[in-house]
């Protein structure tokens, strides 16, 4: 089992004949993923890659039952494509495109409100179930199937971290991007949820930064719900305040806000707090022996 | 992106919000030109600067002749004024705004945020005024009003109400404040600003309602949606390095420590120079190649981080996910051969296209310092700099 995507997952590229788009549907077919065609405004009624196009999002969901987006559309059309997606009743919506307006976001999360969707990013690298479905950038050889979550704001940090437990032979159920934005979609709590249910996840590995509190509020949710452990990163001791760091959403605005504040009040949650970014993997590999260690009763 | 007060003053009075009568001058007899033309016989003369504080730093004076306006205006321009929120070098002043001075009565705060956790456009509200909010809300918390604006219907008048009347903006007062809630309201929209703040919003002569002080920030990824924004953009006010690398392509950030770092992915950027401060070394730089970097992004992000005259070792962490290792490869020996260095320089590849691109650099015979992961890399970049810095030291060149 997994969260959010699976070898069943019937996925659609919105912004499906682009370059980026192209090449990376490429690569999540040879991965295992079930696509079932794109969407491309103008290019409806074409084959690309082998795969049907259509003019918008509700005629692919007709014609295929599709119920995954990875939205790759340039990110001045983001907005608008997610919209339509929504609309479309695309459940699962997952949004590579970064640079998207805050306030184009702050609509679209007003349009969410009654709506059975939802969205990962924007600005993700995607969300990966490895062996099974991959939607987004990510390099997929990192990824092995196992038995650790994971959700992270960062994408290339996202990788360090799987590499490092791969290496020591844990893999991962799936992994979850939800995007460097300050407006963004699912939070940590909405994905740490996820992984509480699933029967597959034993652990799951949390990767935040500075900026906003979604870490802090994920840490304080997991102290009173969480049944399993949490293995946790704040990316940006050494960032100095009021700066925007790379991220739209990685700015240190309050005390509050830092990586030191935040580590340590994920501690105190009883989160396993990882110090040294180099030390994620060793962090999972000590944890999991702790708990397989455990006799059952 | 930030703009001047003068700029932003402009743009809300294009939008109804009253402001005082004033002109932006760059000398000092322009300054008392403006003075006599705006007439009356008291003037503030205000020093536009990118940066909050600015009373503090002696950049606002008060004047009682046209004389007066014009040594304050001259004391100010082409000088540093520092401030709590600039380095200690402060930043040149170029300008100052002359206006006419207010008889304040009362001193509110008004500001509009994109709030992250109602992920909603936000407005903020006060009335302590002239203060720093962000004080306000930690010493006295029911003092900050936050109303949440609801994308769908904008900011009704009802709402403007409620937030006039809770910070004691009633009787006359109250039509006034709801006309310039909403025009601060449309102007933030319009424009896709981050942050708005009127501070002081003040009550002067007559029970006219003004904002005295004006702020904003503009999303830089809409301002191609409104491009006379970027005519506000005020290059002397950014780090000339940070502008070329933006040029580029790449998100650079300079810091005060000596290892210079390139990374792709901005948490990863971040981690690598936290793995840095973690083994006791100081990073020169934040610095994002971002996605599918050429190998002439790269050069150019060595010629950047080089720039820095600090930087003593060179750390280049990617791993390449929708990168390639073998453009970074070719990128890094383009560098080493075109731009003599001499700093010595750490790579640590993984990901996409790694063997292609490890070949590249273990064919060029080039000097790198290899490194396997992302903690020996770390681990050497600072024994690198600690091995620079005693050398340095027994010749009794470095400090």
């Amino acid at each position: 089992m997994s969260i959010l995507i699976n070898k069943d997952s019937r996925v659609i590229y919105q912004g499906f004949t682009g370059q980026h788009a192209t090449f990376h549907a490429e690569e999540a077919i040879k991965h295992g993923t079930n696509i079932v065609g794109g969407v491309t405004p103008g290019k409806g009624g074409m084959t690309h890659i082998g795969l049907p196009v259509f003019e918008t999002v509700s005629d692919a969901v007709r014609e295929t039952g599709a119920n995954v987006s990875g939205i790759f559309v340039p990110p001045q059309f983001a907005a608008d494509a997610i919209l339509e997606a929504i609309e479309a009743g695309i459940k699962t919506i997952i949004v590579i495109a970064d640079g998207i307006p805050v306030q184009g976001m702050v609509r679209v999360k007003r349009y969410l409100i009654g709506h059975d969707a939802m969205i990962y990013g924007p600005n993700t690298a995607g969300v990966i179930t490895p062996g099974e479905c991959k939607v987004g950038i990510m390099p997929a050889n990192i990824y092995k199937p196992g038995r650790i979550g994971v959700v992270s704001r960062s994408g290339t940090l996202n990788y360090e971290a799987v590499e490092q437990m791969t290496k020591l032979g844990h893999g991962q159920s799936t992994s979850v991007g939800i995007g460097g934005d300050p407006i963004n979609g699912a939070s940590f709590v909405n994905v740490l949820k996820a992984f509480n249910e699933d029967p597959d996840t034993d652990a799951v590995v949390l990767i935040g930064e500075i900026g906003g509190s979604q870490e802090v509020d994920a840490a304080l949710w997991a102290k009173e719900n969480m049944k399993k452990p949490i293995i946790g990163f704040i990316a940006g001791v050494s960032a100095p305040a009021g700066r925007r760091m790379g991220h739209a959403g990685a700015i240190i605005s309050a005390e509050a806000d830092t990586a030191e504040a935040k580590m340590n009040r994920m501690e105190e949650l009883g989160v396993h707090v990882v110090r040294n970014p180099a030390d994620i993997g060793s962090t999972v590999d000590r944890v999991m022996k702790s708990i397989t260690a455990v006799p059952l009763t | 992106m930030n703009i001047h007060e003068y700029q932003t003053k402009e743009l809300l009075k294009s939008y109804g919000v009253p402001i005082p009568e004033g002109r932006v001058a760059d000398s000092e007899s322009l300054a008392g030109i403006v003075a006599k033309e705006i007439g009356g016989d008291r003037w503030a003369i205000k020093a536009q600067i990118h940066a909050g504080g600015r009373g503090k730093g002696g950049g606002v004076q008060l004047a009682n002749s046209i004389e007066e306006v014009r040594k304050h205006a001259d004391k100010m321009i082409g000088t540093n004024l520092v401030t709590p929120q600039t380095t200690k070098e402060g930043k040149l002043v170029q300008r100052v705004l002359v206006e006419s001075a207010q008889q304040i009565s009362k001193e509110f705060y008004l500001g509009l945020i994109i709030d992250r956790i109602r992920q909603r456009i936000t407005i903020i509200a006060s009335a302590s005024g002239g203060m720093d909010i962000e004080a306000v809300a930690e010493s006295d918390p029911d003092k900050v009003i936050r109303e949440a604006v609801d994308p769908a219907i904008g900011l009704p008048e009802f709402q403007c109400r409620k937030i006039a009347a809770r910070i004691g903006l009633t009787g006359a007062l109250m039509p006034q404040a709801v006309k310039l809630m909403q025009a601060l309201y449309r102007c933030f929209r319009d424009k896709d600003a981050l942050m708005a703040e009127i501070n002081p919003l003040a009550i002067v002569n007559e029970n006219k309602l003004i904002a005295l002080d004006a702020k904003m920030s503009f999303d830089s990824n809409a301002v191609h949606l409104h491009p006379e924004i970027l005519n506000y953009r005020d290059f002397d006010e950014e780090d000339a390095k940070e502008v070329e690398a933006t040029g580029h392509g790449l998100n650079y950030i300079a810091l005060d420590g000596n290892v210079g770092c390139i990374v792709n992915g901005a948490g990863l950027a971040m981690a690598t120079m936290d793995a840095i401060t973690y083994h006791g070394g100081n990073p020169a730089n934040f610095l994002d190649v971002g996605g599918g970097a050429s190998p002439e992004k790269i050069a150019n992000a060595f010629r950047i981080v080089r720039k820095d005259p600090n930087v003593k070792t060179i750390l280049l962490n990617i791993f390449a996910g929708i990168n390639r290792c073998d453009w970074v490869a070719e990128g890094v020996v383009q560098a080493m051969q075109k731009q003599d260095i001499t700093e010595p320089v750490i790579v640590r590849l993984s990901g996409t296209n790694y063997a292609q691109g490890q070949k590249i650099l273990d064919d060029s015979g080039l000097p790198f310092i290899n490194a396997n992961d992302l903690d020996d890399a770390a681990r050497k970049a600072v024994e690198t700099v600690n091995e620079i810095t005693q050398s340095l030291t027994q010749n009794g060149l470095g400090r």
